[in-house]
């Protein structure tokens, strides 16, 4: 789960890592309101999407006067805000964070991160900071610093010290680059983050370290002890169809082509789409049931796949482990009558009571044709669809 | 012989009382040799009790010393699983198989870290399996998970991979060409977890009764590049590679951070280059990992 910015922001100064003080804002009348509590002469405006490369696609801006905060914001709020992670529609802005200017003398990124490999938090970074981090570890990897932790034993003031020398922190600043690197550690494992990045960690001219960004991504699995975050949720950053799935405890992301799928196990849903693909097709989803499909399960999926106007076919591929097969025919047949589904269906079942479940979809009186690969099932389906 | 587990495996079942935990324990019990297998169960608060025949007891502990089990199952919901892990692995038992779904990420690399840690003083090293996954099974002896037993065959063929579901394809794959698997591990999905696949890679190279092997990965993390060139320098046998993903949107489980330090390796298709120059038979169309197998032989 990921959040905005200023929510961000909340959760580091809650941790001892300083952000220059902001102010969030819905409409125009409050950012400029903002502006004013804020005091200053120089305010920047950022649009608050959850999307990463705000910047480039226009959407934070410097304002000089009240009047100028209330040009920007007028200018930012409700536009279609495009950068290279929202995709081609961009993303509407409907939130703003107004915040006091800050004197940047040099820009850091530092970010938090679970390493599979060694089993240990990992703690990056960089002095080239302000920057797309990948364009950085691609051309200039020795630029990028790693630390491992132990979580048992926790980040020690030495390796965060490591860490702010070896990006170039001045000797008087050290000490508060140690407090924001240890703080960012304590927030993420506090908060069972999965990634924290401040990107840029600003050096300031009167030599303050400053967090001028907040990324933060939570692990699905913990939130049921995290209300605190969920609390954070923005339902409208999310995609409304995937929103739906996760409801009925379906993994659902949508994809670019016209061959809906259904599948259960994410390796095997996976599996599935590429042997579309392979056989000359193109998979409109991924679409994960999971170990208990019921048939009010099996329909929801349906639906939300058929949402879908360039669903021009649907390939259920089940194996059945736990789920027995004639619980997916069941959930098939019910489906189909329940969205009264206009498109061709390939159904490949396998597993425990295949022979039961196949006998049901044949006798269903339904237009359903069977297969017992995947190979079959995906060249049926990529034929049905031509 | 097989790997990890045979019929004479002593298994404890911690989450016994559950819907799920039960389920699955009279499954097992079913299966081959289950009967004789599946000695104990754990509940602190039903020690004395029984279910299908099968002796509760407080602790993991308790169970061990009044059984012998040396090894055990957990199907405890994800707020207490990875808890049940290191009282198992306190227990100092062989192994541990852990199907719970869900574990959060930090539990597992606290448990992760406490069990490296209880190696590195010489305490006792409990191998474990998962989490997040369908099990292990060494086919007509005992199965220790939630696989369907039937599409199984005793055999000579190893299975590793981090599916449940495309675990089960490639098994049955397998025993419609007629060829047994030796035994077949489920590593998992989680992005913490016990065994990889180089360390059941390992196993199989060194198991005089498995004559060639099946590798299944997914798209994310370094551990089916890692295990390939492993493989490459120390591989005897045939083996045949399937990696998940091709047609997986890129970025879209997780943040840019984690893309990085992996080096960008971690894509289908990075992965099956890897494993091809590796010396294994990979293919991109999973449906012909058994026939593909068949012909190395």
């Amino acid at each position: 789960m990921k959040i905005h910015e200023y929510q961000g922001k909340e959760l580091l100064r809650k941790f001892g890592v300083p952000t220059p003080r902001g102010i969030s804002a819905l409409t125009v009348d409050e950012a400029v309101k903002a502006a004013e509590e804020l005091g200053g002469n120089i305010w920047v405006v950022k649009a608050q999407i959850h999307a990463g490369g705000r910047g480039k696609g226009g959407g934070v801006k410097v304002a000089k006067s009240l009047d100028e905060v209330r040009a920007k914001a007028t200018e930012i709020l409700g536009m279609q805000l495009i950068t290279h992670q929202t995709g081609p529609e961009g993303q509407k802005v409907r939130r703003l964070l107004i915040e006091d200017g800050a004197d940047i003398k040099k820009e850091y990124y530092v970010a938090v991160l679970t390493d599979r490999a060694t089993q240990k938090v990992a703690i990056m970074a960089s002095s080239e900071g302000g920057m797309d981090i990948e364009e950085v570890a691609h051309a200039t990897p020795e630029k990028i610093l790693k630390e491992f932790v132990d979580p048992l034993a926790g980040l020690s003031d030495k390796q965060a010290e490591t860490l702010a020398r070896g990006i170039g922190v001045p000797d008087a600043s050290i000490p508060q680059a140690v407090q924001a690197i240890k703080g960012l550690y304590t927030c993420y494992m506090e908060t069972d983050a999965s990634m924290a990045e401040i990107n840029p960690l600003i050096l300031e001219g009167n030599g303050n370290i400053k967090a001028l960004d907040a990324k933060f991504n939570f692990d699905s699995n913990a939130l049921f002890r995290h209300e605190e975050i969920v609390a954070y949720r923005d339902l409208d950053e999310e995609d409304p169809d995937e929103i739906a799935a996760s409801k009925f405890d379906l993994a659902y992301i949508a994809l670019d082509g016209n061959i809906g799928c259904l599948v259960n196990g994410a390796g095997l849903a996976m599996a599935t789409m590429d042997t579309i693909q392979l056989f000359g097709g193109s998979p409109a989803n991924f679409l994960d049931v999971g170990g208990g499909a019921t048939p009010e399960k099996v329909t929801e999926a349906f639906k939300i796949m058929l949402k879908n106007p360039e669903v021009k076919g649907i390939l259920v591929n089940i194996f059945g482990g736990i789920m027995k097969c004639d619980t997916i025919a069941t959930g098939v047949i019910t489906a189909c009558k329940a969205v009264n589904l206009n498109v061709p269906l390939v159904v490949r079942m396998k597993g425990t009571n295949e022979d039961l479940g196949k006998k049901m979809l044949a006798e269903s009186g339904l237009p359903i044709i069977s297969a017992d690969t995947m190979a079959e099932a995906a060249t049926a389906i990529v034929a049905a669809v031509k | 012989m097989s790997i990890l587990i045979n019929k004479n495996t002593k298994v404890i079942t911690q989450g016994i009382t559950g819907k799920t935990g039960q389920f699955h324990t009279e499954k097992c019990i079913e299966y081959a040799n289950g009967k004789n297998c599946y000695v104990a169960g754990v509940n602190p608060k039903k020690a004395g009790e029984s279910v299908m025949d099968v002796p509760i007891f407080a602790t993991v502990k308790d169970a061990s010393a009044a059984t012998g089990a040396t090894a055990s199952v957990i199907y405890v919901p994800p707020a207490g699983a990875a808890a049940a892990i290191w009282e198992a692995v306190e227990a100092d038992l062989d192994l541990v198989v852990c199907i719970t779904e869900g574990i959060p990420v930090r539990d597992m690399l606290e448990v992760r870290n406490r069990m490296k840690a209880k190696e590195a003083a010489g305490g006792k090293k409990t191998i474990l399996i998962g989490p997040n996954c369908s099990g292990i099974i060494t086919p007509e002896e005992l199965k220790i998970g939630i696989m369907p037993g039937h599409i199984h065959k005793k055999g000579r063929i190893g299975v590793v991979s981090r599916s449940g579901t495309l675990t089960y394809e490639a098994a049955a794959q397998l025993s419609e060409v007629n060829l047994g698997q030796s035994t077949v591990v489920n590593i998992g999905g989680d992005p913490i977890n016990g065994l990889k696949h180089i360390d059941v890679l390992e196993m199989f190279n060194n198991d005089p009764e498995t004559d060639a092997i099946i590798m299944i990965g997914e798209i994310g993390g370094p551990d089916e590049a890692n295990a390939a060139e492993w493989y490459a320098k120390n591989g005897k046998k045939p083996i045949v590679g399937f990696i998940a993903g091709v047609t997986a949107p890129p970025g879209k489980r997780m943040g840019h951070a984690g893309a990085l330090i992996s080096g960008g390796a971690d894509t289908a298709d990075a992965k099956l280059a890897i494993m091809e120059a590796s010396g294994f038979k990979v293919t991109r169309n999973p449906s012909e990992m058994g026939k593909l197998l068949k012909s190395l032989l």
